[in-house]
């Protein structure tokens, strides 16, 4: 069975049409990335998944077991954790204090959550940045820190909404590498929106593709990319008739 | 910190704590009886600033849980001879099913901001004129007990002379600051500042913000319901005019707002100073011989302008930072 | 059951406070409106009216409806005095410090007003005080009609103004979008110092209505505060209408209730009532959907 099963997902605010029909699957311990257009409905599908709103029409599944509709926190009860595309880590809050407040999602003592925050934040290389106060970190440290604050509460789906914008491409190898080995680690399956192709081709086993809210594509990186419909969506139609494809 | 600083901090705690536990020895009835109201102020403030601070929400309506808290005991005094210390219970239980009440429906309904602190005045009022028309807990004319003998302790009664009233309002605000002090390093702690930094971003963490506002909020309110009990048996008179009023509120709400919002020893800063300022100056035009009713509330107000104006912190971070102390805050 | 001509009086009767009521709480919405700044001082600005009413009454023989006048001319440069030189610059400040600080303001005043008045009720009697009209069945309080009067009328001139004057449609602008007023260069600072004097001169004339209907203490502040927001809440928020509305609804309830009920419930129908909209029809009854 696969980990997330998306079935025919609707989503409309105020008559505009964000998410339609969106189905697709993610496998167990996989990297799949969501890619598409400016609007094509990445972040809505996400907050969809997330809990943040509710499906029209449409199942969301995680282990066989709906969870759409169901409100945020359940949703991380259950086992899926999110970053956000503007980065909100808590601000007023040291880095260690960030992702205990995650850790308390599974473990039952402050303690317990203090020695498991540890470890993720040195899995992403905030060890020696602990004692910090969030708003006083560099941008790529605190995509970090709200991934390592999501990476605490022990989800078996990880939800990434653009966490490479903005890096400069040392620290998307970087923080690539991490992901890579907090996936393996933590035993957890990444689904991520991605606009920088650099992170996309080396950490995905599986892309989907959308555009105006429908899933247009699916499949292994190399294939999708080269599918006409795909090509279309970004560079539009005119651009593909004398290109030869 | 240097060893030096350490043991001048500790030197300086142990200074306060033996002036607290010394005063009623040194000190004449009437510095009693103010630092006693400072107290009283300081511990209200605290309570209040759990909601404030825990739960970022702006309650002007906090005289609804002193109210009820001094009825609820008094009344069982008064007509049943039940003693405060079983009565503080009743007080407890319905003031925190009350703040639960108003919490519940104001979270649901996603009201915050003015409406939210208008639907808390709006409660207080609400309690008040209710109470004006229960004759049964004196009504209009008030409900009195039986006024404390001064040389006798009644422990069982609450009634005694008033350097007992003095020792139980010092140790609420010292169990006060204990309790929030320890709530800090809990899970509570870390759930109440996450809520109050990012709501959504808390959320998403598998944080349940509606339960854990409403924690906040019934904490807040079973404490003022202490404060509520202490009031009735240390002034022994009730008026539902007076206690459930809006100015009761402010009163309130003054200590933590001078001292320092959501700080840990802010309110009880605010409150020394208010009542120092406030009483003091009082005091002084009393002794040149002018009498001027409502001199205090034109004080209280022009120090609440002046720390809304120039120190939005409040008096107890910059003061904190200037001794070298990390203000701490909820 | 009362009578039917007691029921209609007390109808009547609170329909024509309620117009005073009305026009107090339009100058709160236009304040709460146009700066988003929550006047916890509206009520002290209406004591201090009502008392600068019974002053000129007492030392200068002057009538209420006469004084309206003065006041509101005096109240209109007082209030935009204090909005340009002072409020001005909270009004980006978060909301709950500017209720404290306005909530501040009231302390001062209105202790100041018990200072200076004493506790001791204060009123206005006008030579045609016990005077009535009678309509039918009808017996009508000519100093409640001639209040009224001055209410609708006053009302008048404020819609003629945020809806006919240049100065008055940039004030709408700057409620509707303050960042895109700036950006078409509206001057923000003296718009809201008008609107708050427009506010502050609409409390003055409400107040000299209210004073030959009901006597002013120094605590009374509180209450009207209260009641205005009841009212703008009420009736919606930017409404005038609505304003105007709510008044006249808070004003016949209060009547009503005092029939029939008990004198001293009055108020607590209007709780009752804000209540019942916060949780009912947040919006109130005029009030605009988005919240």
């Amino acid at each position: 069975m696969p980990l997330l099963e998306v079935e025919a997902v609707s989503k409309s605010f105020r008559g505009l049409r964000a998410v339609a029909e969106a189905t697709f699957s993610v496998e167990r311990d996989t990297i799949s990335a969501l890619i598409g257009p400016n609007g094509a409905g990445k972040t809505t599908l996400f907050n969809l998944i997330a809990g943040m709103y509710r499906p029209d029409a449409g199942e969301i599944r995680l282990r066989g077991r709906g969870i759409g509709g169901l409100p945020a926190h359940r949703v991380c009860k259950a086992g899926i954790a999110r970053t956000f595309q503007l980065v909100r880590p808590f601000d007023d809050l040291s880095v260690l204090d960030n992702a205990v407040v995650g850790a308390l999602n599974t473990e039952r003592t402050v303690a317990g959550a203090r020695a498991r925050a540890r470890a993720v934040l040195g899995h992403l290389g905030l060890g020696d940045k602990m004692s910090l106060i969030a708003s006083h970190l560099t941008l790529a440290d605190r995509r970090r820190l709200e991934v390592a604050r999501a990476v605490a509460t022990r989800p078996a789906l990880l939800l990434l909404d653009e966490v490479m914008a903005g890096l400069r491409p040392g620290e998307v190898d970087e923080l690539v590498a991490m992901l890579r080995t907090a996936q393996r680690e933590e035993g957890m399956t990444i689904l991520l929106t991605e606009h920088v192709m650099r992170a996309v081709l080396a950490l995905a086993d599986q892309i989907v593709v959308l555009h105006h809210g429908e899933v247009i594509a699916r499949g292994a990186p190399a294939a999708v990319l080269r599918e006409p419909a795909v090509l279309e969506s970004y560079l539009g139609e005119d651009a593909l008739d004398g290109a030869g494809v | 910190m240097t060893a030096v600083r350490r043991r001048g901090r500790v030197a300086l705690i142990g200074a306060v704590v033996a002036l607290a536990i010394a005063l009623p020895f040194v000190a004449n009835s009437y510095i009693l009886s103010v630092v006693t109201l400072a107290l009283y102020l300081a511990y209200a403030g605290q309570a209040w600033n759990v909601m404030m601070g825990f739960a970022g929400q702006l309650s002007l309506g906090h005289s609804l849980y002193v109210g009820l808290g001094a009825y609820a005991s008094a009344g069982l005094f008064s007509h049943f001879q039940i003693g405060p210390w079983a009565g503080v219970w009743l007080a407890i239980i319905l003031c925190t099913a009350a703040g639960a009440f108003i919490g519940a429906l104001a979270f649901r309904l996603r009201i915050s901001g003015v409406q939210l602190s208008l639907l808390t005045i709006a409660f207080a009022e609400l309690a008040r004129i209710g109470f004006d028309h229960l004759d049964w807990l004196g009504g209009p004319g008030g409900l009195f007990l039986r006024v404390a003998e001064r040389n006798s302790v009644d422990l069982l009664g609450f009634r005694g002379p008033p350097a007992m009233y003095y020792y139980t309002i010092l140790v609420l605000v010292g169990g006060a600051l204990g309790l929030c002090s320890w709530l800090f390093r809990r899970r509570a702690g870390y759930y109440w500042r996450a809520i109050r930094e990012d709501e959504a971003a808390a959320q998403s963490l598998g944080i349940d913000v509606f339960r854990w506002k409403l924690y906040a909020v019934a904490l807040s309110s079973a404490m003022t319901a202490v404060a509520g009990v202490f009031f009735a048996f240390y002034y022994n008179n009730l008026f539902p005019e007076q206690i459930f009023s809006f100015g009761r509120s402010i009163e309130i709400i003054l200590g933590p707002v001078v001292g320092g919002v959501g700080t840990l020893l802010g309110p009880i800063v605010g409150a020394g100073a208010i009542v120092v300022l406030g009483d003091g100056t009082t005091e002084l035009m009393n002794r040149i011989g002018l009498d001027i009713p409502g001199g205090k509330q034109v004080i209280h107000g022009l120090l609440l302008l002046l720390v809304t104006i120039y120190l939005p912190e409040g008096l107890w971070p910059p003061l904190a930072r200037a001794l070298g102390v990390a203000p701490r805050r909820l | 059951m009362p009578a039917f001509s007691d029921l209609a009086n007390a109808v009547v009767s609170g329909v024509l406070t309620g117009t005073v009521y009305g026009l107090m709480a339009l100058g709160l919405s236009a304040i709460f409106g146009v700066i988003k700044l929550v006047n916890f001082a509206h009520g002290e600005l209406m004591t201090l009216a009502m008392y600068a009413a019974v002053v000129a009454s007492e030392r200068l023989s002057l009538d209420p409806f006469v004084t309206m006048i003065g006041a509101a001319a005096l109240f209109a440069a007082l209030g935009y005095a204090l909005q340009r030189g002072f409020i001005n610059r909270f009004v980006r400040r978060p909301e709950h410090s500017q209720m404290l600080l306005m909530i501040a303001l009231a302390m001062i005043i209105g202790n100041l007003l018990l200072l200076g008045f004493g506790p001791d009720a204060r009123g206005v009697q006008t030579s045609y005080q016990l005077d009535s009209f009678q309509l039918g069945f009808l017996l009508l309080d000519k100093v409640r009609v001639y209040a009224a009067g001055a209410a609708v009328v006053a009302t008048g001139v404020l819609a003629a103004f945020f809806r006919l004057t240049l100065t008055g449609k940039a004030i709408r602008a700057c409620a509707d979008n303050p960042l895109g007023a700036r950006v078409a260069g509206l001057p923000l600072g003296h718009l809201y110092a008008v609107t708050f004097g427009v506010g502050a001169a609409s409390v003055a004339v409400a107040g000299c209505a209210m004073v030959p209907l009901i006597d002013v203490t120094p605590g009374l502040g509180p209450v009207y505060t209260l009641l205005a927001f009841v009212i703008v809440i009420l009736g919606g928020l930017g409404s005038m209408v609505g304003a105007l509305l709510g008044g006249v609804v808070i004003g016949v309830s209060e009547a009503l209730a005092g029939l029939l009920i008990a004198p001293s419930a009055k108020s607590m129908v209007s709780f009752g009532l804000l209540v019942l909209i916060l949780l009912v029809r947040p919006r109130g009854l005029m009030g605009p959907v988005r919240r």
